[in-house]
């Protein structure tokens, strides 16, 4: 198990998400990031984790240009020109507008930033709600999902421009055991489909375990330490049973507790 | 013997309960009548304003028209108006806070003070009565759209504005959808005093002139002391009142329901 306490060092050509010295204060004094130094590798998926309070959905915002920071800088490569859905945003909530079917909401974000024609909209947003395994919800509406499909629907949004980076903030929080491990079974799933770059903030240490390539552990604003996974891809939920599951586990736990 | 849907069955009991009060509420008003000998000047029976409505059933019907054709006319000038006003609110902190304030004016101000001078302004029209009508329907649309336009979720704005959605998009697609059901809401409100406002104008409007109204005919009736006839006409106002209101609550249910579907909790 590698251990990288500075990760910025790691930093290539490759790399899709650059963080350089990015911090962000509020008005109040108070710095939700501090002096984060962190890259993220092009198809790798990072998990941020950390307690409550300690900037990891503000560093994800700061990553999808939604807060803008008050030192340091985020830069992508390849580079996001204007507003093209190069980074798409998986939130807590689903998020989805309730008087859109489960394809219209799919198909939002092609509308906003202008691509393709009605028809083109529609087949990729069904095309894409196949794949989440919702073809027979697409014309129904958000009051008509459960709290598992409404999430489906909200990835396949977020899917659907294609983008190079995918942000989670805590995606599956609210779902219950069964669905969180049947929604992070088809993250996998499209992961090895599509291999996209993703960061995942994240409260469950198995969760994180099981998705990701690295673990960005976080306290206070600022990154304590970046923890490679050694577990073997591709992955899926027999995992969990396993030794090494358990012992890198540990090690995260170790690492949230603040223990060398 | 096929089971009743349980919700056929609340409807039939909610309506059979509201019979039962109306029938209660009839019978000890005729018995308290006939029990203090009171005169039909002072208060008729329920029996005696039915008489009187059947005798004036072709007058009441026609001010019932008129006053309806007002309150509709006046609430759906408040509706674009009022709309038009909340979008304007919504897009400009500096006009909403400018401007704001003269909405509340507006609610304030007692209509009946408004009416007298709308007259000299607008003459004794049926315009006038729309006007009168359309101000006292104003501030619940503007005021419960204004808030249904800002009030959209974080999270969907996050989303707008991480695609780049300009300021129309983001109005069209998000804010206006979102706030249709605070539309409604407001509308309801207003669909009520539609017809309070439309009769408080017919007072100052309907005086000495052809305009036929609810509130002209109360005011003549009172003139004559034809209680039994004023009674049959506050009754036709009511069911004025209570149509407007299921008539928005059917445009809200039918026409709207893709916007109004999922906030039924707002109304």
């Amino acid at each position: 198990m590698e251990k990288i306490q500075n990760p910025v060092n790691e930093a290539d050509n490759a790399s899709a998400i650059h963080c350089e010295s990015l911090s962000i204060q509020y008005p109040g004094g108070t710095r939700a990031v501090d002096q984060v130094e962190l890259t993220v590798e092009s198809g790798e998926i990072l998990s941020l984790i950390g307690p409550s309070g300690c900037g990891k959905t503000t560093l994800l915002r700061l990553m999808a240009n939604l807060e803008l920071p008050t030192h340091g800088s985020v830069s992508l490569r390849p580079p996001v020109v204007g507003h093209e859905g190069g980074i798409a945003f998986v939130f807590q909530q689903p998020a989805l507008l309730p008087w859109r079917t489960a394809l219209e909401n799919v198909a939002l974000p092609l509308e906003l930033i202008g691509r393709g024609s009605a028809q083109g909209r529609r087949e990729l947003a069904s095309d894409l709600l196949n794949t989440v395994g919702l073809q027979k919800a697409m014309s129904s509406f958000p009051s008509e999902l459960s709290g598992g499909m409404k999430m489906r629907v909200s990835i396949a949004r977020a899917l659907v421009t294609d983008p190079n980076v995918l942000l989670l903030d805590e995606p599956f929080a609210a779902l219950d055991d069964m669905l969180r491990t049947q929604l992070g079974q088809l993250l996998l799933e499209l992961w090895e489909k599509q291999r996209f770059t993703a960061v995942m903030v994240t409260h469950n240490i198995a969760e994180s375990v099981l998705l990701s390539h690295r673990i960005a552990v976080m306290r206070q604003g600022a990154l304590q330490t970046v923890l490679n996974n050694p577990l073997p891809r591709p992955r899926c939920e027999s995992l969990r049973t396993t030794v090494e599951f358990g012992e890198f586990y540990g090690c995260v736990s170790h690492a949230l507790r603040g223990e060398a | 013997m096929p089971a009743i849907p349980s919700r056929l069955r609340e409807t039939l009991t909610s309506v059979g309960l509201v019979f039962m009060v109306a029938c209660l509420a009839l019978a000890v008003w005729e018995l308290t009548v006939w029990h203090f000998e009171l005169p039909k000047a002072l208060l008729p029976t329920p029996r005696q304003c039915w008489v009187a409505a059947v005798a004036e059933r072709q007058t009441l019907f026609l001010a019932t028209l008129s006053t309806g054709a007002a309150a509709i006319s006046g609430l759906l000038v408040s509706v674009v108006i009022g709309s038009s006003l909340a979008i304007v609110f919504s897009q400009s902190r500096s006009l909403r806070l400018a401007l704001f304030p003269y909405v509340i004016l507006l609610q304030t101000v007692p209509i009946v003070a408004i009416a007298p001078l709308l007259i000299i302004w607008s003459g004794y029209t049926f315009r006038t009565v729309v006007i009168v009508t359309a101000i006292v329907c104003l501030f619940p649309i503007v005021n419960s759209m204004t808030g249904g336009l800002l009030g959209t979720k974080q999270d969907s704005a996050d989303l707008f504005r991480l695609y780049g959605a300009g300021r129309w998009k983001r109005l069209w697609r998000l804010q206006i959808p979102s706030s249709i059901s605070y539309l409604m809401l407001g509308t309801k409100t207003s669909s009520g005093l539609a017809v309070i406002g439309a009769i408080v104008a017919e007072f100052f409007v309907g005086n000495g002139t052809t305009y036929n109204g609810l509130g002209s005919l109360m005011t003549g009736w009172t003139v004559m002391v034809k209680t039994d006839a004023l009674v049959s006409a506050v009754f036709a106002s009511a069911m004025l009142g209570l149509l407007m209101f299921g008539a928005v609550q059917l445009v809200s249910a039918l026409v709207l329901r893709r916007w109004t579907r999922f906030a039924s909790a707002v109304n």
